[in-house]
């Protein structure tokens, strides 16, 4: 009894620490789901499951701030940013992954580089830029801004993945008479759908989070993107925000990314891994 | 593949290269440029093709006995102060809390996945969002964290937990190891799935501490992953915007280098002055970046 215990009492000690790890991960998100459920008049009193639970909240954040509005912002241009980092990084990838010529590793160190630059040291020159091509206010000008975020880390990890791929694949295909471009586009890009669906992931959720630069480069509500929208919701004064509102708009924004993360699970972490520690 | 003699695999790889270099210049090498152009004038928002050139001025100036400039700015000079506080004390924490969390999760119990899942959620949550979550829990007089520490009696009065200054910059370091100690355990649990595990096998039939193993085994094997991680930790520390505007605002008690940076550019339409903050951040995360990297590069070495 006494050697059994003594086998047992480490795995119940691990699931305990186990427990208490999941509700300090878990309880902020479950309390604020908790909050954005609960009528405004209850919501002061704090409480720990939604008592007389309604949807008015919601109701109110989609209908009186054109919240609807703002997640459409969003998911325009986290596709766009998607897109336009995918299709750049996977030809990128594949020069930097499978061709050796000159100047590779400074080129690659270059860009993990840019991926250290903070975002206010690009803002007075995004600033010009974007006033240059008439796009202040606009989706346009953050997807545009949006790049420097997604599209080191995505040639970065894309990089890391290409290089894994055995040699045999392109040395048939080079004695078949195909092109780098048929290379790329029918012989890379279907064996690289894992790994760009886990990059294109990272750089969704990237640009859905993004703030400053969607703070900085609109101004009306109608251009507006999710975060700024949650971060500028207030009532009638600033003391009086409702937090019921910005609790229901943090829900909408935050279950489909929980949904996609634990979908995804494993993808996402070998895309975050393949480019730390492959790098 | 590489012994080919012949050009134009690399003239290809250039082609491919061009259009994503492009974009990049155009989104982060140019516009660093003007930013450090910038810095060296007395540019504003309004119009940004009307400028002097004012040298140092942004930087440093003097004025008969007295000195200007962001060097002496009482306001800037407490951002930096904050900046590295807040950078120094939370990827500290994060770092050993992650490694233990990592040490814990990578237990073999039911459930494992379910765990790795839950680590991801606070990673994967929009920080605009995280802030205004825990804003609300924090909030003095209707939070959820004052009625419960009041509940146990930890407290007797609510706590002004985002009002006074020691208390705010507390509660942002909080918060933000809430967020991202998740992020230091999966790369470090990642690390430790990769480890023989034969070793411990040897080292467990030995009867060598767990303790000792981990220092002397353990520790020295992850080390490389555990390095990455902190980096890419510091560097976003050292640049955080989002969690402070939001948590706290411009309230100068947690005031980041980056909020400071962007008060002036945007809020106080100076671009000049703004530049130059924003010029002297980029060159602290150069330099952090080159001191952590070359004192780490003798670690690489011995192995």
């Amino acid at each position: 009894m006494n050697l059994r215990w003594r086998h047992i009492a480490p795995r119940v000690g691990i699931a305990l620490l186990w427990l208490v790890l999941a509700l300090f991960l878990l309880l902020p998100f479950y309390y604020a789901l908790v909050s954005s459920l609960r009528p405004s008049a209850e919501i002061f009193n704090p409480a720990w499951w939604p008592t007389a639970p309604t949807l008015e909240n919601y109701r109110a954040v989609m209908e009186e701030q054109s919240f609807g509005r703002n997640i459409l912002n969003s998911v325009v241009v986290a596709t766009a940013v998607v897109a336009l980092s995918l299709g750049l990084g996977v030809f990128a990838a594949y020069s930097l992954g499978r061709v050796r010529f000159a100047g590779r590793r400074l080129l690659l160190y270059t860009i993990l580089g840019v991926s250290m630059f903070p975002q206010v040291a690009v803002l007075s020159g995004l600033f010009e830029i974007v006033r240059l091509f008439g796009l202040y206010d606009s989706l346009l000008a953050l997807v545009f801004s949006n790049m420097i975020l997604t599209l080191p880390f995505t040639v970065w990890v894309l990089t890391a993945f290409m290089r894994d791929l055995p040699v045999e694949i392109e040395e048939a295909a080079i004695m078949d008479g195909a092109t780098p471009w048929h290379l790329v586009t029918r012989i890379f890009l279907p064996l690289m759908a894992p790994a760009m669906v886990a990059t294109g992931l990272l750089a969704f959720i990237a640009a859905w989070n993004e703030f400053l630069f969607a703070l900085s480069f609109t101004l009306s509500n109608t251009q507006r993107t999710v975060p700024v929208a949650i971060a500028l919701i207030t009532g009638a004064s600033e003391y009086e925000l409702p937090w019921g509102n910005i609790m229901a708009a943090s829900a909408i924004v935050t279950v489909p990314l929980i949904v996609l993360v634990l979908v995804f699970q494993r993808r996402l972490v070998a895309g975050l891994t393949a480019g730390a520690v492959k790098g | 593949m590489a012994a080919t003699p012949d050009r134009r695999p690399a003239r290809t790889a250039w082609l491919f290269l061009a259009p994503m270099l492009l974009v990049l210049a155009l989104v982060a090498v140019w516009p660093l440029a003007r930013t450090l152009f910038f810095s060296i004038t007395n540019a504003t928002l309004i119009d940004l093709s009307a400028y002097d050139f004012i040298g140092a001025g942004n930087f440093l100036a003097r004025e008969g006995d007295e000195w200007f400039g962001l060097l002496t700015d009482p306001q800037w000079l407490r951002a930096l102060r904050n900046t590295l506080l807040f950078a120094v004390v939370s990827v500290s924490i994060e770092t050993v809390l992650g490694v233990a969390i990592a040490l814990v999760v990578n237990a073999h119990l039911p459930g494992r996945g379910l765990m790795r899942a839950a680590m991801l959620v606070p990673w994967a949550i929009p920080t605009v969002v995280s802030a205004k979550m825990w804003a609300w829990m924090l909030h003095d007089q209707f939070g959820v964290v004052n009625d419960l520490l009041m509940g146990v009696g930890i407290i007797d009065a609510p706590v002004a937990w985002l009002g006074s200054a020691g208390l705010a910059m507390a509660s942002l370091i909080a918060v933000d190891v809430w967020k991202a100690t998740p992020f230091v355990a999966m790369l470090v649990l990642a690390a430790l799935q990769t480890l023989p595990r034969d070793c411990y096998e040897a080292a467990r039939v030995d009867g060598i501490s767990p303790v000792k193993v981990f220092f002397r085994v353990t520790l020295p094997l992850i080390r490389p992953a555990l390095a990455v991680a902190v980096i890419f930790r510091l560097l976003d520390a050292l640049r955080m915007f989002d969690l402070a505007y939001v948590l706290t605002g411009a309230n100068e008690a947690t005031m980041t280098l980056s909020v400071h940076a962007r008060e002036q550019l945007v809020s106080f339409q100076d671009v000049g002055y703004g530049s130059a903050a924003s010029t002297a951040l980029f060159f602290i995360i150069v330099l952090v970046t080159a001191v952590y990297v070359a004192a780490l590069r003798p670690l690489g070495r011995e192995r």
